[in-house]
């Protein structure tokens, strides 16, 4: 079990998960932020702070989303910690609007 | 005068309470960029908080968290100072004078009363004391649970009363790999409670469980979680809320009450039964608890903002034992302002404020203490940095023309007053004796649970 962020993250990058993440397992790249499985202690805080409910337990993902599974295992350890809050990308505002929410 | 926050002049911090606010405060202290030097203050010999003495036994993953802790712990300029009690040991006054800050995360240490006749007859806990029982807490070890009755009732549906719940509906099988105490493993094995009551005040679209730590109840050995289907009927407001794009969590836990209402012919031997729109009015009993009355209760306002109203309706429900688990306050300390309606130090951002709502020059606060018993471990990350931004804001006003003598002002204090006090170093070597003590039981630790079995390993 581990907890996941998938597509919706992709051009948002609205980091509001980073700043409750009681252990730093998360990391990033341009796009989106990813989560080190191997860090992760599942405490599910950082899942209602997502501003577009990019963030699962893995157990809950749905379907067409479950290869964000191991794309989080694989990326997350190559790239950079993000320790702290970041800008959102340009444009995750309007991305936020066209995902409906 | 000089600048704080130099190799010549750091900035001297103490922190009172060693759980994951005050963890996460040092964090960002050491993360600013100047020079800081922190005491971390803490009344037991052991550090972090909740983290050991709440998070429950059968949740060991989450325990991790104290690696990140530990971490923190070994960067320099952190100094640990357990076994010392701020407000008795070493006074906050004294505090103000060996450093330039003091940030209080000492958490909310008491619980919230019903307020409701019978609430003291011998059978009706807080699920503090259960939970600290149950994690071998120092404070809560000698507690009996009488637990020889078949039904118990939980007041409260939120994370705290899912814990004591489901630790009360495992079998000794799901538990015994765990670092429950070992007191609490003993008397939890001859339990003869079948049938556990959640009862929650407002609706199901309105309860507070995590829909990850609902889930568990899908899969205990013994125990299936029911709820009359009845129960799940909902007003126009609360269908509004449950709508709602944003409102994803409630709308998971409601998808699993549902699931709930299918399991009457399970041929588990235990029940634990989800209840809603029901405030207890009464605890009853010739002596201790035997029955406690509930009243129903409908919901009033608009959506996100409905309250439970008493439709004057009631029923009475059987029960040997109650735990009411409806929420933590913070204890006064003495030298610090204290909010007694929220139970809390009154803040604006993190500064303590007097009864004007000024700020009080080097007094700060973190945590449960600072906002109240909401949120989880990492909601504390967010609160602590917040409290750290003011006081890099204060520095000028913290700045003071007397050296301050940090923590050798407080050894001075300590030494004069002949109270024993213990290093990280110290607490290394009870964890470690713990860890010792689990591995010939299979547990990853087995808990010292008195101060003087943990100052022992130190002679």
């Amino acid at each position: 079990m581990a907890t996941v962020v998938t597509a919706n993250c992709n051009g948002c990058r609205f980091t509001d998960c980073v700043a409750v993440c009681p252990v730093e397992c998360f990391h990033y790249d341009d796009d989106m932020v990813y989560i080190d499985p191997d860090v992760c202690i599942d405490c599910s805080a950082c899942i209602p702070e997502c501003p577009v409910q990019a963030i699962y337990e893995e157990d809950d993902l749905p379907e067409e989303l479950k290869q964000w599974v191991e794309i989080n295992a694989e990326r997350a350890p190559t790239l950079p910690i993000c320790g702290e809050p970041m800008e959102p990308l340009p444009g995750a505002e309007a991305r936020k609007t066209a995902l409906g929410f | 005068m000089a600048q704080i926050g130099t190799d010549i002049h750091p900035l001297r911090v103490a922190i009172v309470g060693s759980g994951p606010s005050g963890f996460y405060a040092a964090e960002a202290l050491m993360k600013s960029g100047i020079v800081v030097h922190l005491d971390m203050l803490e009344r037991l010999p052991n550090p972090y908080g909740l983290v050991r003495s709440g998070v429950a036994p059968d949740h060991p993953k989450l325990k991790q968290a104290i690696q990140v802790f530990d971490k923190i712990a070994q960067s320099s300029g952190f100094n640990f100072i357990g076994n010392v009690t701020v407000g008795r040991d070493i006074m906050v006054a004294e505090l103000c004078q060996t450093h330039h800050a003091i940030i209080f995360t000492c958490g909310a240490e008491s619980d919230r009363k019903l307020g409701i006749p019978g609430e003291d007859l011998p059978g009706s806990y807080t699920a503090t004391e259960f939970v600290g029982w149950y994690n071998g807490h120092v404070d809560y070890r000698d507690r009996v649970f009488d637990l020889s009755h078949e039904t118990a009732v939980i007041i409260g549906q939120g994370n705290v009363a899912a814990d004591v719940s489901r630790i009360l509906a495992k079998d000794t099988a799901e538990l015994k790999g765990t670092d429950i105490a070992a007191h609490a493993l003993d008397a939890l094995s001859s339990s003869r409670i079948k049938k556990i009551v959640i009862v929650g005040r407002r609706g199901p679209a309105q309860a507070k469980f995590s829909s990850k730590e609902l889930k568990e109840f899908g899969h205990l050995n013994r125990c299936v979680p029911h709820i009359d289907p009845e129960e799940l009927v909902l007003n126009p407001e609360s269908e509004t809320e449950l709508a709602d794009i944003n409102n994803a969590g409630s709308q998971k836990n409601f998808e699993l009450f549902k699931q709930f209402t299918e399991t009457a012919g399970s041929a588990k031997p235990s029940r634990c039964i989800f209840s809603f729109l029901k405030s207890p009015v009464e605890i009853r009993g010739n002596g201790k608890v035997e029955s406690i009355v509930l009243e129903k209760n409908r919901l009033t306002g608009e959506s996100f903002q409905q309250s439970a109203r008493g439709t004057g309706e009631t029923v009475e429900l059987p029960a040997g034992i109650v735990f009411r688990s409806i929420g933590y306050r913070g204890r006064p300390l003495p030298g610090v302002p204290f909010a007694e309606s929220q139970g809390v130090f009154p803040n604006t951002l993190g500064r303590i404020t007097d009864q004007n709502d000024n700020p009080i020059p080097q007094l700060y606060t973190a945590g449960w203490i600072k906002r109240g018993p909401t949120g989880i471990i990492g909601t504390n990350r967010a609160c602590s940095v917040e409290t750290v931004a003011a006081i890099l804001n204060d520095i000028n006003l913290l700045t003071t023309t007397e050296r301050k003598s940090g923590s050798e002002g407080i050894y001075r204090i300590l030494k004069e007053k002949k109270i024993r006090h213990i290093g990280f170093a110290d607490w290394k070597k009870i964890d470690q004796k713990e860890i010792d003590l689990g591995k010939a039981q299979g547990k990853p630790r087995e808990k010292l649970t008195s101060v003087a079995e943990m100052l022992k390993v130190l002679d």
